[in-house]
């Protein structure tokens, strides 16, 4: 990538980088687009993150689900409930599944990713953000 | 996509699940099917709300509402009323304490998130490895606007923020930067302490490896502030995914021209190495982490000369800790007043605790400076585990204290933890309940400092060895009453003459406990007992008349400590016994009691 | 040049690797810790001979370099087991009964703490706080982190892994 010389070339680097995250969301498969981003600090990897994610992203390839993102993320400190996985629709706020086993990551993925239908183990949001 | 309109979550948190949010959801199951709706109604129990004080909680969706206290008794107003008539239930929605008022929409209802992530606010929504992700949610957009302004000005900003260092000394940052922009040299460093070294502390590791981009960011603004244009990331080798994060984050910024010769076009030139630190807890300490870079012991020199004046190879060097960086990008793109909203009135922003040990929801947290312990244990921690009685919370680490019941009000901010005999030190918290016996504690942390202590001066050196042994000698029941006289004595002089803030600080856990906890070790030294049954030295094991003579104990002693005969109650030689408990586990009528 | 007596190819190989590491430094000043790191890395631990080819190298005085490697608590001067054990004492694993889990690797192991079994496939070590607190009180066997260890029966079962 050509390196940046004023605050404008970031801003518009800014701008792209959030256009493209839009295109995904409002592109051709506008209503699909699914990002999963599971916790990989040490102590998710240490409760078994690692295995989670790879069972996404093997999931992902052998059935082709092209709608579906398996991406990664740091700690979001909800260490008594590791490996935690968040989940994130298009349109819809974002959602935290936590003690994410490869059985729960089955359920997780066949009735809320693929079905749309909410499964037990929600972390509710418990903090504000900066921009509230 | 989902056959069902409405959901209702109900909170499966350690601390709910406690008070009976098990029996709503089944209730709640129950009731859905009397009336026919289970198809359209899905119930799901939850993880922790963060709001444990008023729970059981229960929250409908897709209305938000959110009900507070509820038992299973109050199931069925929810279902007729709420589910079905549409009619919230008054009687359990929150009232707001100041207005009376009730709060039924969660979504105008802030007051339970308690948590406020300022220093994490990207942790867990951010690849790390991904400079766009940071870039999106305005990543470098603090260092572009700082290129804009004088040095002075991003001092006077910091300055005007109210910072101060989260490392554990709680020094004003702005002043600290300022002092090493004051001195005038052809070379300058900006260093970054990531030797996290206090157990049970993962804050700095943990934005390392959510968010590095903000720590390269931030030591690009401070490079600026105070004219150098070298960095260094002092970091622990035990940390290898946040040094491969770390990496990869200096990587990339080189890549855009956010690190390297002339950034954004103008005429700031500052890059970053990555130096190892190889397990030394007094390398927290910023003049012996500055030897240990230059590749010799990390032992302290006595200050003045501050590192501000004459510090990484006699150049000088501004030292801060990852947290406090992190903090920095947000109060340039938030601004200063932002920033100095928040908190208390000495101590500004918000802190970043580990919360640790008897606790239910352990977990990293930040809370605004001045939220109360009980709060921070109570609603964000979701109470002690297995519901036993709070005894203690250690913050500090091995340099702090324990604060206890009567604290659990008191603001949490630098100078009132002073004030209570602990510190904020750099953020460990441990909940300890009535099972921890107190003295051991004190054990604990002193062979840990004994351990550490890097043996330049003799206070420390020698002075941890022997408060180590007497605490060693309580705990094993041989100690006596003026031992706990020369522990106090002892512990005053280190803090009074160690060379540096390991030293002097090393004797608080011995102090604060001795303060506190004061009946426990008099209990150990008079009589020899251990009030919360965990020194094992002090411990008597004895056969009850509950004992129907099984033989299944005198089977299973490894010393054939036990006698009696068969269908009468047996007997301990306790001058035989090892106290491995062996017997009391094997008993199945719990006629051994160990006392 | 490699130490005196040393036969071993494949040790002269590390060596050389070592070498090349400490040549292709932009700066030997201050060096001394990330070349021991390297030099950990490579040989396993850091024995006599070690310690006096990267004080030859690196032109520091042999005793300076014991010096800096007896403070750091990383460095080691005995081989490490095939399997290294490492046992949290963090204050967080601590309160939830580390120091028991220490005690029954000790007894099924038969050695201390900083020790190697004479079999070497083992070695103890304690070490503090690797950040999985939420899974306190934790063990690693090389990578490989075995959390909410609450028994001596589960130490047993977790070696039985490694028979």
């Amino acid at each position: 990538m050509a390196k940046m010389m004023s605050l404008d070339e970031l801003q518009a680097l800014r701008e792209k980088v959030r256009a493209s995250v839009d295109l995904r969301e409002k592109g051709d498969k506008a209503e699909q687009l699914i990002v999963v981003r599971v916790a990989m600090a040490t102590c998710g990897i240490a409760a078994g993150a690692r295995e989670i994610m790879n069972y996404f992203s093997e999931e992902v390839r052998t059935r082709g689900l092209d709608q579906v993102l398996v991406t990664q993320g740091g700690c979001m400190g909800y260490c008594y409930a590791e490996p935690t996985v968040e989940i994130t629709k298009p349109g819809e706020a974002p959602i935290v599944y936590g003690e994410v086993t490869k059985e729960r990551a089955q359920v997780i993925l066949e009735k809320y990713i693929l079905g749309g239908e909410l499964v037990d183990g929600i972390i509710p949001v418990s903090h504000q953000t900066l921009d509230e | 996509m989902s056959k069902y309109t409405m959901h209702i979550l109900v909170c499966g948190g350690t601390g709910c699940l406690s008070s009976r949010s098990a029996e709503i959801v089944t209730q709640l199951n129950k009731t859905l099917e009397d009336v026919g709706m289970q198809d359209q109604v899905q119930v799901l129990k939850t993880g922790c709300f963060g709001f444990c004080e008023k729970g059981p909680i229960v929250k409908v969706l897709p209305d938000n509402t959110f009900y507070v206290q509820v038992q299973p008794e109050d199931v069925e107003d929810i279902v007729n009323e709420h589910i079905i008539k549409g009619r919230k239930v008054p009687r359990l929605l929150y009232e707001n304490p100041k207005s009376k008022e009730h709060v039924s929409d969660s979504k105008h209802m802030d007051f339970y998130k308690k948590q406020m992530r300022v220093a994490l606010r990207n942790c867990g929504f951010i690849n790390p490895e991904s400079i766009e992700e940071y870039i999106a949610r305005d990543g470098y957009e603090a260092l572009a606007k700082v290129l804009t302004l004088s040095q002075e000005e991003v001092i006077s900003e910091v300055k005007k923020s109210g910072l101060r260092g989260r490392g554990g000394g709680g020094f004003p940052t702005g002043l600290k930067w300022e002092f090493a922009y004051k001195n005038t040299s052809n070379q300058k460093y900006v260093v970054c302490n990531a030797d996290e070294g206090d157990p049970g502390a993962f804050m700095d590791r943990s934005i390392l490896e959510g968010d590095p981009h903000s720590i390269v960011e931030a030591m690009a603004i401070c490079g600026y502030a105070i004219g150098a244009n070298k960095g260094l990331v002092y970091i622990r080798a035990e940390y290898p995914l946040a040094v491969k994060r770390l990496e990869c984050a200096i990587e990339s910024a080189r890549d855009l021209g956010l690190l390297g010769d002339n950034i954004l076009g103008t005429r700031f030139s500052f890059d970053i190495e990555i130096r190892f630190g190889a397990g030394a807890f007094v390398c927290g300490e910023e003049t012996a982490l500055i030897h240990s870079m230059e590749g010799k012991r990390g032992e302290p020199t006595t200050k003045p000369p501050f590192p501000a004046t004459s510090g990484y190879w006699d150049k000088p060097t501004n030292v801060n800790n990852v947290e406090t960086f992190a903090n920095i990008p947000v109060i340039f793109l938030k601004g200063a007043d932002w920033f100095s909203q928040i908190g208390t009135e000495k101590s500004k922003g918000t802190k970043v605790f580990a919360l640790a040990g008897k606790i239910n929801n352990v977990g990293l947290i930040e809370v605004p400076m001045g939220t109360t312990l009980r709060s921070v244990i109570y609603d964000i921690g979701g109470g002690i585990k297995d519901g036993k009685k709070f005894k203690a919370v250690q913050t500090g680490g091995p340099s702090g204290g324990c604060l206890t019941e009567k604290d659990l009000d008191t603001p949490i901010d630098f100078d009132n933890l002073l004030a209570k005999g602990s510190m904020m030190g750099s953020g460990g918290m441990i909940v300890m309940d009535e099972d921890d016996c107190m003295p051991a504690v004190a054990k604990f942390y002193l062979e840990f400092t004994a351990e550490e202590s890097c043996g330049k001066c003799t206070p420390c050196r020698v002075g941890t060895k022997r408060l180590l042994e007497i605490l060693e000698k309580i705990v094993s029941g041989r100690g006596e009453e003026e031992d706990l006289e020369t522990l106090k004595n002892l512990s005053e002089v280190i803090k009074d003459t160690a060379l540096c803030g390991l030293g002097q600080t090393a004797p608080n856990p011995v102090l604060s406990t001795l303060k506190v906890f004061e009946d426990e070790y008099i209990a150990h030294v008079r009589d020899r007992k251990c009030p919360s049954g965990q020194c094992s030295a002090l411990l008597q094991y004895r056969i009850t008349e509950k004992c129907v003579g099984c033989t299944a104990c005198s089977r299973v002693c490894p010393v054939n400590a036990i006698s009696g005969s068969v269908k009468k109650q047996h007997t301990i030689d306790v001058s035989k016994c090892i106290k491995c408990g062996a017997c009391m586990s094997k008993c199945r009528f719990n006629a051994i009691v160990r006392e | 040049m490699a130490c005196e007596g040393c036969k071993n190819p494949a040790a002269d190989a590390l060596y050389e690797e070592l070498e090349t590491f400490i040549n292709n430094l932009p700066e030997k000043k201050g060096a001394l810790i990330s070349v021991l790191h390297k030099a950990q890395s490579l040989f396993g631990y850091l024995p006599k001979e070690v310690q006096i080819f990267v004080g030859e190298k690196l032109g520091v005085p042999a005793s300076k370099v014991y010096g800096v490697v007896s403070f750091y608590s990383f460095f080691t001067m005995v081989p490490k087991g095939k399997y290294p054990i490492s046992v949290c004492l963090g204050t967080a694993c601590y309160v939830r009964g580390a120091d028991k889990i220490l005690e029954a690797f000790k007894k099924e192991l038969g050695i201390e703490v900083g020790q190697t079994t004479p079999d070497g496939k083992f070695s103890l070590d304690a070490l503090r706080c690797v950040g999985a607190c939420g899974l306190a009180p934790v063990a690693l066997i090389g990578d490989k982190v075995y959390g909410r260890i609450s028994s001596e029966e589960e130490v047993k079962n977790i070696l039985k892994e490694y028979e």
